[in-house]
């Protein structure tokens, strides 16, 4: 049997399908609350703050009004928060607690197939945020182009490459104190991410950091398509987010493995 | 003979400088009841993690149904059933979701996992609580639960870490029942316990394991009848008075162990033991002959009794 064989069943939709079935006694106050969470911000935000602000420049030179700045920078962090949640908590209580993955991987199931369908779940739920989200923006006109259809895509690129991440590093965690480490690093990150304003506020060095954070990438991915202001640069965007996804599932993959199999 | 099912030759796990398991051999034939019996820390669970396809061993070499784990895991865990030592039910899932999405992790069709899970929960004695919470349940139906899930795949050997370790005397009995009746079935069985009277009831072999290794290999009744005498005399004098009273004692049965609570006399007749002992005018505050049984056998191989 191949090594692959052993890794992977091509049976990740079970894990799914045990998520689905879980999902229907979870807390349904944590998903309301993330679905409302970026519908704030914008309001708070977006028209409040942004009747002071007027009108920002974006990346691409376009200028357009303050709200329709940051939507699809909420619409990204929000895909993100919502991918990050289920790859990282619910992936941690399972592996320390639940023994979830031990039960799993007793049966034909390999790793990846562990990996896959967690990282399904974790990204079809920030999907659903980005779904509600589109549609408020859209009622608000704040898509300016139609190339807003395929801020979907892009979100749910964006969702893989967090959730793929998010479960890796999980994996090679011990402690719940060490959990608080995720979230020091996403709420700068979301802060400062050109999320509220632009990068160009920034001098070059800093800039430079920031571009190499992956939500700045998924911030103008969103931010380009919902405006309609597009350029070549998108796809390293898009690329930077496949590597994400690579990366994660690797070091995913390897570590259940040696968690569970060896 | 039939060909074995589990073939071990010197199979060895080290963890870093630890020998959790010490060049083990041992066989298992089809539709035998084979028992892994030792303290906590002898090793057992580390065996069986090797047996059930999800640990690598270190060295040695192990065939489980023909094939080598380290190349056809899956395979072989597709035809195995798993009961580990720690429960690891899905308490997000109801009771009977815990069977269907199981099977579906085998890959098992939907229909074939409903019509199972059904026969299951009848068969551990569950069917009425098919839609209750996991959390909800005794100690001992979550093990019953824990064997269903285990062979809601149809697996030709069923792997038991400590089945009962924890459950209450009924539970228990209600345990060995189930399992009884899955050996009636020609269902393999290998389990690993530290409870005696467990071994005793449930396996038709088994080997004794302490610190890693191999300490005596046989049914229950010919390992009693191999390092134990037929009947044992146990004498209580209180813990200050044990000492003198073994010197007393010297030369009555074939063999004196003196625990620190009380003095073990082995004989073949208990009770001729038990006249010589008052001919001595040798006084204890209790005396009680029994049968010889496997916890009198571990005590002659490690000098220690087994739950400690």
């Amino acid at each position: 049997m191949s090594a692959l064989g052993s890794l992977y069943a091509r049976n990740a939709r079970s894990v799914v399908y045990r998520g689905a079935l879980a999902s229907k006694s979870s807390n349904a106050v944590v998903i309301i609350s993330g679905f409302f969470e970026p519908i704030f911000y914008l309001l708070a935000l977006g028209f409040g703050l942004g009747s002071l602000i007027g009108t920002v420049q974006t990346q691409g030179g376009a200028e357009v009004p303050y709200a329709a700045f940051i939507a699809p920078a909420l619409l990204a962090v929000a895909a993100m928060n919502g991918a990050i949640f289920d790859s990282t908590w619910n992936v941690f209580f399972k592996i320390k607690y639940a023994k979830l993955y031990e039960g799993m991987l007793a049966t034909t199931l390999g790793p990846l197939d562990v990996a896959l369908g967690e990282i399904t779940l974790a990204l079809s739920r920030g999907g659903l945020y980005a779904i509600g989200f589109m549609i408020v923006m859209q009622a608000l006109g704040l898509n300016l182009a139609w190339t807003a259809l395929l801020a979907l895509p892009a979100v749910l690129l964006i969702a893989f490459g967090f959730a793929a991440i998010g479960m890796a590093i999980t994996s090679y965690l011990n402690t719940f104190q060490q959990m608080d480490w995720i979230n020091f690093v996403l709420l700068p990150m979301f802060l400062f991410s050109a999320t509220l304003y632009p990068i160009t506020v920034y001098p070059e060095p800093v800039q430079w950091f920031v571009q190499a954070l992956p939500l700045w990438h998924g911030v103008e991915l969103v931010r380009g398509l919902t405006t309609g202001v597009l350029s070549p640069l998108m796809l390293v965007h898009v690329l930077y987010y496949v590597v994400m996804v690579v990366v994660g599932l690797v070091f995913t993959t390897r570590r259940l493995r040696v968690l569970f199999l060896s | 003979m039939p060909a074995p099912v589990i073939s071990a030759r010197n199979l060895r796990k080290t963890y870093k400088e630890f020998v959790a398991v010490d060049e083990l051999s041992f066989e298992v034939t089809a539709g035998e009841s084979f028992g892994l019996l030792g303290p906590n820390g002898a090793g057992k669970s580390t065996t069986m993690r090797m047996l059930g396809a999800v640990s690598e061993r270190t060295s040695g070499d192990l065939q489980i149904l023909g094939l080598d784990p380290n190349d056809h895991g899956p395979e072989i865990r597709s035809r195995l059933g798993v009961v580990p030592q720690a429960d690891n039910l899905d308490s997000e899932l109801r009771v009977r979701e815990n069977l269907l999405v199981y099977g579906r992790y085998f890959g098992i069709p939907r229909a074939v996992v409903a019509r199972r899970a059904d026969e299951l929960l009848e068969f551990a004695q569950l069917a009425d609580r098919a839609k209750a919470r996991v959390d909800e349940l005794s100690g001992g139906m979550k093990r019953r639960l824990t064997i269903a899930r285990a062979l809601v795949n149809e697996p030709r050997i069923l792997l038991l870490d400590e089945p009962t370790t924890g459950l209450d005397p009924q539970a228990r009995h209600v345990l060995w029942d189930r399992l009884f009746r899955l050996k009636e079935q020609g269902t393999t069985l290998v389990l690993t316990t530290h409870y005696m009277d467990e071994a005793e009831q449930l396996c038709d072999r088994l080997v004794v394991v302490d610190k890693g290794v191999i300490l005596a290999e046989g049914s229950p009744a010919s390992l009693i009848r191999e390092y134990s005498s037929r009947e044992v005399l146990e004498l209580r004098f209180g813990s200050d008075r044990n000492a003198d009273a073994v010197t007393a004692l010297a030369g009555i049965g074939d063999r004196i162990e003196t625990l620190p609570d009380r003095v073990l006399i082995f004989a073949a007749d208990g009770e001729s033991a038990l006249e010589e002992v008052s001919r001595r005018g040798i006084e204890s505050i209790t005396s009680l002959v029994r049968r010889s049984s496997l916890e009198d056998v571990f005590l002659r191989l490690t000098g220690r009794t087994l739950v400690e």
